[in-house]
């Protein structure tokens, strides 16, 4: 491919993204939503991170069972990112331990950052996309 | 009087305004995201704790077991499927939704 090509279509281009997820899970649709974006844009080969914090982190528990409210179950979803490499997930220490959690009660292998990783991880984005 | 909360505390303040609203003897029924109130660990755990002593505190079964909390509820909250939803709707005069 000729350098003509790649700056007309973008292609061989790759920015730092990061997706916040700062949402818990299906009392709104923020966490599905979030979801489906970061698996588009694996498709186009960018350096995906997603972040969990807040109620974000509540995502990622274990044991979820939403048969009695009869939503979609995605919790699966976040063990099938590796398959897509999305491999870079990081949850806050804070968030946490505000909510009696630790990595075992997690769906995934995270990296647990304190707020001061985690502020330095989010200003070296190209873009930041916050759900 | 029913008090049903379905915010997350730590998000929202809605939790901490029932909380302070409702008088002794009231229900307060926990459901959606606010069910996060009545698991071990959490920060609002002692806010209920401490609140449970004057009122009865509810939460919905189906949301802790959909947010992976189900084995995870503190001592002395009333768990109720949506059955015992209707039950308390019935069995109290009036119910305050704090939105």
């Amino acid at each position: 491919m000729s350098d003509m090509d790649e700056m007309d279509d973008g292609s061989g281009i790759i920015k730092k993204f990061m997706f916040l997820n700062r949402k818990a899970p299906h009392g709104t649709v923020y966490a599905l939503e979030g979801l489906e974006v970061v698996l588009i844009t694996a498709a186009f080969d960018q350096d995906v991170s997603m972040v969990f914090t807040d109620d974000g982190v509540y995502q990622l528990l274990k044991g979820i069972d939403t048969k009695g409210i009869e939503v979609k179950d995605f919790s699966k979803t976040y063990r099938a990112l590796e398959g897509y490499d999305i491999e870079k997930l990081y949850v806050d220490q804070k968030s946490m331990d505000a909510r009696g959690l630790t990595e075992e009660d997690l769906i995934v292998d995270v990296t647990v950052l304190s707020v001061d990783e985690m502020a330095n991880l989010m200003a070296e984005q190209d873009v930041v996309i916050s759900f | 009087m029913l008090h049903i909360v379905n915010k997350s505390a730590t998000e929202r303040g809605s939790l901490e305004s029932c909380l302070a609203m409702a008088t002794k003897g009231s229900a307060v029924l926990l459901i959606e995201d606010a069910v996060y109130a009545v698991t071990k660990g959490s920060t609002a755990a002692a806010k209920i704790q401490a609140a449970a002593a004057d009122l009865k505190i509810y939460a919905l079964g189906p949301d802790l077991a959909a947010r992976g909390m189900a084995g995870r509820v503190l001592d002395g909250v009333n768990v109720v499927d949506y059955g015992g939803f209707v039950d308390l709707v019935a069995e109290h005069n009036s119910c305050q939704s704090w939105l």
